[in-house]
């Protein structure tokens, strides 16, 4: 189905797009180019991230996540299920978004930790080192596969090609940005990817909006279509079309504790590669920041993600029919049918430009990400020891062509998903769930052991995939159905059994295994970490706009009152 | 842009970011898009590319304000530059390292 779906889906980008494209992409591998040559030390200093302003952390944290999958997932999932997919980002971002900068912060930035598997080790010593390594690695080939897909399916949609074609044209797109230096001006990149993705979605909501009779035009063709007999796609609360659930108590509940907290918190506390960023800020206050400076832009973020989702659900005849006959529809390529729908050339060139920045720079980072723990972490950890560092240089020049020739092929198991936010929120409930568990216990609790470290951490995996076997659809054709949970409400139940599985081991094998002594915890453990480490010496010389604390008590109404607005 | 004084300043002092402070990056891309997009929809304003729009210049309204936020980005950047301590500067392979 998913061919056939790409087959009549073709943009008619002109020379003037193709050139917008080019331009961009010149800008990005000028600078990245530059920054490896060391020109300048302005530029060192931009791209080390000491003392940026905070605007620029707070963007460059919201554009690392503004990636490919987010913009054609969430309009995906606004095509599929309307407001509802609202909760992505009002309950499932923001306030963990929040309590990261207020709570988990200052505790990072205290201890010495400086990455998830450098934390394990020191925590819970080589065992869950080495399982949250191995796990780290499967999960960024998995998500680079998606990422592969979506800009082999752009290129599909621009070129005709067949899709194992596109995806080897992506890959060797990618392997070309990674080795022009690409990822060496990563600040640069995001900042400009917002700005542009911002330019691009822009316009295309308002138009799309002008289209449909603006909001109250959109709404009444939600209420309208025959589609809403699955689910009351006008209104986000109680969400049952998002989680399949039929009691709309558990479909609250599914959306506050599955996604709002397992999944988010775990994504947004131990996503360390956003969370170093923030920490290279040059004190507590300017680190605690970033991620509450990044939750404004991320609260509006759907006005311009989802609502042209939604838009393209009631706009693009494809999606609306299929909806309207309860066929199977692809709703992956919403955004893009949209885009080809709405935009006039040059427009094109632009949305071009933001999305093919998107899935490149977010599958180089997940491509970059593997490359680092497969070297470092596992490779001169346990495989072959001291050895000079040309050595792992070269181990990570082949990993990264593994990775990418691995993510052709996981690029094909994303494609077999309608509406990849399944995919990749089930992805998350693996890995990032029971890390999410494993890492707050170990932090809060001294006696927590290091056996009940890796135990904890393999079985809240099993657990969550044992879920998604006896779901529906969680796992597409492996899963059996014995359980009644589909959709995204599998991955928020497989997510909260592995949170409960993870706890409940660990807890257990704790009593009967011996904890590390108190003195080697400094810094690891809360309670055993001074509480000077934990503080800005200097925040009271903070305007009230600069006070982390205050800021996020700003977000927290604002968001609280979106939530009331699109109840 | 006017604060060249990165070229001629040695290292070790204090100095503005001049063309490589970000803002300079993204007021010029952002700039060269919006101009693209004027000329766009005033040259390739056919019934068709309107009809797309619903009857709206996309090309036209889009590229007036993609021009607009780049002159009000490039003037924040004269107003308020940034100022560089190399002295701060953490080279940005051992960032990415760290990173892990």
């Amino acid at each position: 189905m998913v061919l056939a779906a790409d087959d009549t889906l073709r943009l008619d980008a002109q020379f003037v797009d193709y050139a917008l494209v080019a331009v961009y992409f010149a800008v990005v591998l000028l600078i990245g180019f530059a920054a490896r040559r060391r020109v300048s030390d302005s530029l060192d200093f931009f791209l080390s991230g000491r003392s940026l302003p905070a605007w620029v952390t707070g963007l460059a944290f919201v554009s690392a996540n503004l990636g490919a999958v987010e913009i054609i997932g969430m309009a995906a999932n606004g095509a599929q299920y309307g407001l509802p997919t609202m909760h992505y980002y009002w309950i499932g971002a923001v306030p963990a978004m929040l309590f990261l900068g207020v709570v988990m912060m200052p505790f990072y930035y205290g201890s010495k930790a400086r990455s998830v598997p450098e934390f394990m080790r020191r925590r819970f010593g080589t065992g869950a080192h080495l399982v949250n390594a191995i796990s780290f690695a499967v999960a960024q080939v998995l998500i680079a596969g998606v990422n592969l897909y979506l800009l082999a399916s752009v290129v599909n949609s621009l070129l005709g090609w067949p899709l194992w074609l596109a995806l080897i044209l992506a890959a060797i797109i990618v392997l070309s940005y990674i080795t022009l230096g690409g990822l060496s001006a990563a600040i640069y990149n995001e900042v400009l990817q917002f700005f542009v993705i911002v330019a691009a979605l822009l316009p295309l909501t308002l138009v799309g909006l002008h289209k449909v009779g603006g909001w109250d035009g959109l709404k009444d063709k939600l209420v309208a279509s025959p589609a809403s007999s699955v689910g009351e796609q006008a209104s986000s609360w109680p969400g049952t079309n998002l989680t399949g659930f039929d009691s709309p108590f558990w479909s609250v509940v599914g959306i506050v504790l599955g996604l709002g907290f397992v999944l988010s918190f775990g994504y947004w506390t131990t996503n360390f590669v956003e969370v170093q960023r923030a920490m290279a800020s040059k004190n507590i206050s300017a680190a605690r920041s970033a991620p509450i400076i990044a939750s404004f832009p991320k609260m509006f973020i759907p006005f311009i993600v989802v609502v042209p989702g939604m838009i393209a659900g009631v706009l693009v005849g494809s999606i609306s029919e299929g909806k309207a006959s309860g066929a199977s529809v692809d709703y992956n390529n919403a955004i893009l049918e949209l885009i080809r729908d709405t935009l006039p050339n040059g427009l094109l060139g632009v949305a071009l430009a933001g999305l093919l920045a998107a899935f490149m720079a977010g599958m180089a980072a997940n491509i970059s990400a593997f490359n680092t723990v497969f070297s470092y972490d596992i490779w001169q950890q346990y495989v072959k020891k001291d050895r000079p560092d040309g050595y792992y240089l070269n181990v990570g020049r082949w990993a990264t062509v593994g990775a990418t020739v691995v993510a052709i092929f996981t690029a094909l198991l994303a494609s077999g998903y309608n509406n990849l936010m399944d995919y990749l929120q089930t992805l998350f409930g693996f890995f990032n769930a029971p890390l999410f568990a494993t890492f707050i216990l170990g932090m809060f609790w001294k006696r927590m052991t290091a056996t009940a470290g890796w135990a904890g951490l393999v079985s809240g995996t099993l657990g969550a995939v044992l879920v998604a076997i006896l779901s529906e659809d969680a796992l597409g054709s492996l899963s059996t159905g014995a359980l009644p949970l589909s959709g995204q409400g599998a991955s928020f139940v497989a997510a909260g059994a592995a949170f409960v599985v993870d706890i409940v081991v660990s807890v257990a094998v704790t009593m009967v295994t011996q904890p590390k002594p108190v003195e080697q915890l400094v810094g690891l453990v809360y309670s055993e970490t001074p509480k000077a480490d934990l503080r800005d010496p200097d925040a009271h010389k903070l305007h009230w706009y600069q006070s982390p604390t205050k800021l996020a008590g700003i977000s927290l109404v604002l968001v609280i009152v979106l939530n009331i607005l699109f109840r | 842009m006017s604060n060249s004084s990165t070229q001629q300043s040695g290292t070790g002092t204090k100095h503005t970011a001049g063309a490589y402070d970000v803002r300079t990056v993204i007021s010029a891309l952002i700039g060269v898009f919006g101009i693209v997009l004027v000329v766009m929809g005033l040259i390739n304003n056919s019934g068709e590319e309107i009809e797309k729009a619903g009857g709206v210049n996309a090309n036209l309204w889009t590229g007036i304000g993609m021009v607009v936020f780049a002159v009000l980005v490039a003037l924040w950047t004269w107003l308020r530059p940034v100022t560089v301590d190399p002295s701060t500067i953490e080279h940005a392979d051992d960032v990415t390292r760290a990173n892990h």
